[in-house]
C-alpha cells in the first residue's frame, strides 16, 4: 500500500492531541469521586443509601454497556444481578464468608451465564431480544423458585454472616464499610469499563450500534463482538448482585424480579446513556427519589414511577437534555476540561 | 388426559382473544404496547364492578367489558400513544411499561390487591359427561365464544373492504396512505377493537386466570410469546401459537409440576432461536 | 495477469425475478472497471454479492483466486475486498478520525484487544493521517460527522473503504448527490487512487466513467450486454440502444 502524501505534522498533533484529550480525566470527574470517597465523613447518617446508590450504579454501568454502548435492549438485566447475588450469598453461607471470594464467584456465576445468553441476543430485531432477555429473566426467576430448598424460595436465603474485608474490615451496622467496600468496587469496575470502551474494541462495539452494516463492511465480526460485551456486561452486574448479597447479608426473589430491569432502564435513561457515568448519576437521582416519595406515598411507588417513565419518554426527555446541557455548559465553563 | 387438552384448548383460546389486540398492533403499528395486558385487566374490574356495585349478571357485563377498554384504548390511542410511533423501541417499550406501573398501582389504590372473585351464572357451573370425560361447561362457553369471535376476525380481515385495508396498511404503510386509505383512522379502530377484546378477554378469563392489579404484568409475557411465536402478519398464526402454547403451558403443570412454569419460556427461546420472526410469519 | 476478481455465472433470484443473471465478470488488476446500466439493472446487486450481504443464488466469485462464495462480509474484508455504498453509512456518533481508526484498527488485528489504547501505535496514527489527507478530510477530522457537508461526508465514505487497506474497491455511486461544487475534489479523489488498489465503479454520470474507466461493463436487465473498452463500449449498439442513447456522442 503505497502513500503519496506526506505526513502533515500539524494534522498529526491533532489527532494526537484529540486522542489524548479524550482519555484525560476532567476535574469533574475528579472531584465527583473524591466527593464520593469523602462521603463518609460528610454523611456519615446516610451510607446505608449511598451503599445501596453505590450498588445501583454499578448495575446501571453494565446495562450502559449494551443499552448504550452496544445498542441492545434488554429487559431482563436482573437475571445477571440474580445470578451474582444467589452465587456470592450461597458461596458465603454454604462454603467461606470471605467477601472478596465471594465477589468473585458471584461474578463468575454472571459471566458464564451471560456468555451462554449472548448468544440468543445476536440475531433478530429489537422485539425479538427484547422477548428474549425478558424471557431468560423469567426463567431465572422461575428457576429461583422452584429450587426454594436451595434458595429460600420467597423468603429467602438467611442467616448469611459476611467475614471481615480483606481481613481487616469488618461490616458495622452504620454501612460504612458497606458503602466503602460497594465504592471501590464500583471505581476499580468503572476503571476497567473506561479503558475497554475507550480501546479498538470498544469502537467496535459503538460502530456495531451505529451502523451494523458499515461495521460488518470494515472487518467487524459482529456476532462475536456482541458476546464479548454482552459477557462483559453480565460480569459487572453479577458483581453487583454479589455485592447486593453481602452488603445487605440477604438475597430473595425480589432481585430477579421484573421491576428491577425495569426501574433499571428508568434509572440509566435519566442518567443518560452511552458516557458510563449516567448509570451512576442516574442510580443517584432514582435513589433520592424513592427515599423522596416513599416518605410521602410508600405504597404507591410504582404509580409515580410508572408517570414519571411516561412523561419522561413523551417529551420530558427534551426538556430535561436541553436543561442538562445548560448546565454542563456552565460547568464547563467553571472547571478546565473537556470541550465546552 | 383429554381433559388437560380441553382445559389447554379453552386457555389457548382465551389467549388468543386476549393477545389477537397486540398482535394487530405489533403488525400494523410496528409499536411494542407492553400495557396490553392493562387493557385486559380493565375489562375484568369493569366485570367485577358491574357485578358486585350494581348486580349485573355475568353475560350482561361482557359488552360492557369488551366497550369501556375499546373506548379507553381509542382515547389513549389518540392522545398519548400518537406521539409514540415515531420513536424509538426502547422509548416504546419505557413508556408502556410506564402505563402499566401507572395502572398497576391505580387498580390495587382504587381495589385493593386481593384476587377478586366472580359469581359465574349456574348455567355455565359444572361439567358434561361425554364419554366419560369430564367437559367444563364454563370452558366450553368460552371455547365457542372465543371460537367466534376468531372466526369473524378471520372473515372482516379477508372477506371485507376494512379488512383489505388493514392489510394494505399493515403491509406497507406509505403506499396504503398514498392509495387514500385512511390508515390514522384504521390505527384508531385497530386499537380500539384490539384493546376491547383485551377487556372482553379479562372478563373471560377472570375465573380461569384470576384477576388481581398484577394481571398485566403476570400475563405480558404469555401476550408477547402468542405474538412473537405465532407472527404479527396474520390472524391463523397467533392462533395456532395460543392454542400451543395453552396446551403446552397446561399439560406442563400437570404432568410436570415442578418444572411446568418455565416449559413455556424456554419453548419461546428456543423458537426465536430458530426462526425469529415467529414459528408462522411470512418472512419479509 | 489472472484476475483479481471473477465471477462465474452468477445468478441471483428473488422469487420469480432474475435480478442477476449468469453474470461472469473479471476485474483485471489495477484496472478501474466501471459498471454501467439503466436503473434496476441489478449493478447494486451484483455488488451486494460480490461483498456477501447477498448470497448468490448459483455461481461462484473468487478473489485472487481463492473462492469467496460462502464467506461473510467482514471475511472478505480481511482478504482484501472493500465497498462503500450508494447512501452513506457513516457511524454518526463519531468523528471521521475515529471511523478511520476503526477500521485501521480491524485491519491490525486489534477488534478484541480491550485494554489497548486508541492511540498507543504511532504508525496507525500516521496512517489515519494520510488517508484524511488523501481524501481531503485533514481540516476536520476531529469534528462531528453529522456537520460535515455532504460532499465531504462521501469522500469519508471512501476513505472508510480505503482504510482497509483492500486490493479490491467497490464504489457506489460515489459522484451521486454530490453538489457541484465538491465533484471535483471528489473526482481527484478517485484519480488519485494507487495504482495497486483494483477498482470497479458504478456510476450513471458519463462523463466520470470514460474520463476514469480503463474497462467498462454494461448490465441491462441483470444481463452483460457488453464488456470491453470504453471506446468499444461507446460504439456498441447495443448499449446505446440499451443506456447511452442513439446520439450519444462521447
Amino acid at each position: 500500500m503505497s502513500a503519496s502524501v506526506s505526513t502533515n505534522p500539524a494534522l498529526q498533533s491533532t489527532i494526537t492531541g484529540y486522542l489524548a484529550r479524550q482519555r484525560r480525566w476532567t476535574a469533574l470527574e475528579i472531584g465527583f469521586w473524591v466527593l464520593a470517597l469523602a462521603a463518609p465523613l460528610l454523611m456519615p447518617g446516610q451510607m446505608l443509601l449511598l451503599n445501596e446508590i453505590a450498588i445501583l450504579g454499578l448495575f446501571a454501568l453494565s446495562l450502559d454497556l449494551i443499552l448504550g454502548y452496544a445498542g441492545i435492549v434488554s429487559l431482563g438485566h436482573a437475571a445477571f444481578l440474580g445470578a451474582g447475588a444467589y452465587a456470592a450469598g450461597l458461596f458465603a453461607l454454604h462454603v467461606n464468608a470471605d467477601p472478596l471470594l465471594g465477589l468473585v464467584v458471584g461474578t463468575v456465576a454472571a459471566t458464564c451465564l451471560g456468555f451462554a445468553c449472548g448468544f440468543l441476543v445476536r440475531r433478530g430485531t429489537d422485539l425479538t431480544r427484547l422477548m428474549v432477555t425478558l424471557g431468560i429473566a423469567l426463567l431465572c426467576f422461575e428457576l429461583a423458585n422452584t429450587f426454594r430448598g436451595v434458595t429460600g424460595g420467597a423468603d429467602g436465603l438467611q442467616g448469611i454472616s459476611m467475614g471481615k474485608v480483606l481481613g481487616l474490615f469488618a461490616f458495622d451496622i452504620k454501612g460504612r464499610t458497606a458503602y466503602l467496600y460497594s465504592l471501590s468496587v464500583l471505581f476499580i469496575l468503572y476503571l476497567v469499563a473506561r479503558r475497554i470502551m475507550a480501546s479498538p474494541f470498544g469502537l467496535s462495539i459503538r460502530a456495531i450500534r451505529d451502523n451494523r452494516l458499515r461495521a460488518s463492511a470494515s472487518g467487524v465480526e459482529i456476532n462475536t463482538r456482541l458476546v464479548a460485551i454482552y459477557t462483559l456486561a453480565a460480569a459487572l452486574a453479577g458483581a453487583a448482585g454479589a455485592l447486593m448479597a453481602q452488603t445487605t447479608q440477604f438475597v430473595s426473589l425480589d432481585v430477579l424480579e421484573f421491576h428491577r430491569s425495569a426501574d433499571l432502564m428508568l434509572v440509566l435513561i435519566i442518567g443518560g446513556a452511552g458516557y458510563l457515568y449516567g448509570g451512576i448519576l442516574g442510580a443517584i437521582v432514582f435513589k433520592l427519589m424513592q427515599d423522596a416519595i416513599a416518605s410521602l406515598t410508600p405504597q404507591y411507588w410504582q404509580f409515580w414511577i410508572g408517570l414519571f417513565l411516561v412523561l419522561f419518554v413523551l417529551g420530558g426527555r427534551e426538556i430535561l437534555q436541553v436543561a442538562g446541557q445548560r448546565v454542563r455548559a456552565q460547568i464547563s465553563r467553571l472547571f478546565a476540561g473537556k470541550d465546552a | 388426559m383429554l381433559t388437560i387438552l380441553f382445559d389447554g384448548v379453552a386457555y389457548g383460546m382465551l389467549l388468543f382473544i386476549l393477545a389477537s389486540g397486540l398482535a394487530v398492533t405489533l403488525g400494523l403499528m410496528n409499536f411494542v404496547n407492553l400495557a396490553h395486558g392493562a387493557f385486559a385487566m380493565a375489562g375484568g374490574y369493569v366485570t367485577v364492578l358491574l357485578m358486585q356495585r350494581l348486580g349485573w349478571p355475568f353475560l350482561a357485563t361482557l359488552p360492557l367489558a369488551f366497550l369501556l377498554p375499546a373506548v379507553l384504548g381509542a382515547a389513549l390511542e389518540r392522545t398519548i400513544y400518537r406521539p409514540m410511533y415515531a420513536k424509538t423501541h426502547l422509548d416504546q417499550v419505557l413508556f408502556s411499561i410506564g402505563l402499566v406501573f401507572m395502572a398497576v398501582a391505580a387498580v390495587d389504590y382504587a381495589m385493593g390487591s386481593q384476587q377478586q372473585l366472580i359469581r359465574l351464572p349456574e348455567a355455565l357451573l359444572g361439567r358434561f359427561d361425554v364419554a366419560g370425560v369430564g367437559i367444563g361447561k364454563y370452558r366450553s362457553f368460552v371455547i365457542i365464544l372465543c371460537g367466534l369471535i376468531a372466526l369473524s376476525l378471520q372473515y372482516v380481515l379477508a372477506g371485507t373492504r376494512f379488512g383489505a385495508r388493514l392489510r394494505a396498511a399493515v403491509d406497507d404503510q406509505r403506499v396504503a396512505r398514498g392509495m387514500g386509505i385512511n390508515v390514522s383512522g384504521i390505527f384508531s379502530l385497530t386499537f380500539a377493537v384490539g384493546s376491547g377484546l383485551a377487556g372482553l378477554g379479562g372478563a373471560l378469563g377472570a375465573d380461569m386466570l384470576g384477576l388481581d392489579p398484577s394481571f398485566p404484568l403476570k400475563f405480558m409475557i404469555y401476550f408477547l410469546i402468542v405474538v412473537t411465536v405465532g407472527g404479527a402478519s396474520s390472524i391463523t398464526g397467533p392462533f395456532i401459537a395460543a392454542l400451543m402454547i395453552g396446551v403446552v403451558d397446561v399439560a406442563g403443570k400437570y404432568y410436570l409440576p415442578e418444572i411446568g412454569a418455565f416449559i413455556i419460556y424456554v419453548l419461546m427461546i428456543v423458537v426465536l432461536l430458530v426462526r425469529p420472526q415467529g414459528l408462522f410469519a411470512r418472512a419479509r | 495477469m489472472a484476475p483479481v476478481l471473477q465471477t462465474f455465472n452468477l445468478v441471483k433470484r428473488f422469487g420469480g425475478i432474475t435480478a442477476t443473471n449468469n453474470v461472469s465478470f473479471a476485474l483485471q488488476p489495477g484496472s478501474r472497471h466501471a459498471l454501467i446500466g439503466p436503473n434496476g439493472a441489478g449493478k447494486t446487486t451484483l455488488v451486494n454479492q460480490l461483498t456477501g450481504v447477498l448470497a448468490p443464488s448459483e455461481g461462484r466469485i473468487e478473489l485472487a483466486g481463492a473462492d469467496i462464495t460462502g464467506l461473510k462480509p467482514e471475511a472478505r474484508v480481511r482478504l482484501g475486498m472493500s465497498r462503500t455504498f450508494q447512501i452513506n453509512q457513516l457511524f454518526k456518533s463519531m468523528t471521521p478520525l475515529e471511523m478511520i481508526l476503526l477500521v485501521l484498527s480491524e485491519q491490525n488485528n486489534l477488534g478484541l484487544s480491550l485494554f489497548r489504547r486508541l492511540d498507543h501505535d504511532p504508525a496507525m496514527l500516521r496512517e489515519a493521517g494520510e488517508i484524511a489527507e488523501r481524501f481531503r478530510l485533514d481540516d476536520m477530522i476531529t469534528g462531528e460527522i453529522g456537520l460535515l457537508p455532504y460532499g465531504k461526508q462521501r469522500q469519508l465514505e471512501i476513505a472508510a473503504a480505503f482504510a482497509a487497506r483492500p486490493r479490491v474497491l467497490l464504489l457506489d455511486e460515489p459522484a451521486a448527490g454530490v453538489p457541484e461544487a465538491e465533484r471535483q475534489d471528489l473526482l481527484r479523489t478517485i484519480a488519485e487512487l494507487p495504482a495497486d488498489v483494483s477498482v470497479v465503479l458504478i456510476e450513471h454520470d458519463m462523463d466520470l466513467v470514460f474520463r476514469f474507466a480503463t474497462h467498462i461493463t454494461c448490465l441491462v436487465n441483470g444481463t452483460v450486454i457488453a464488456d470491453g473498452s470504453p471506446a468499444a463500449i461507446a460504439a456498441d449498439p447495443a448499449v446505446r440502444a440499451a443506456y447511452l442513447g442513439e446520439e450519444a456522442n462521447v
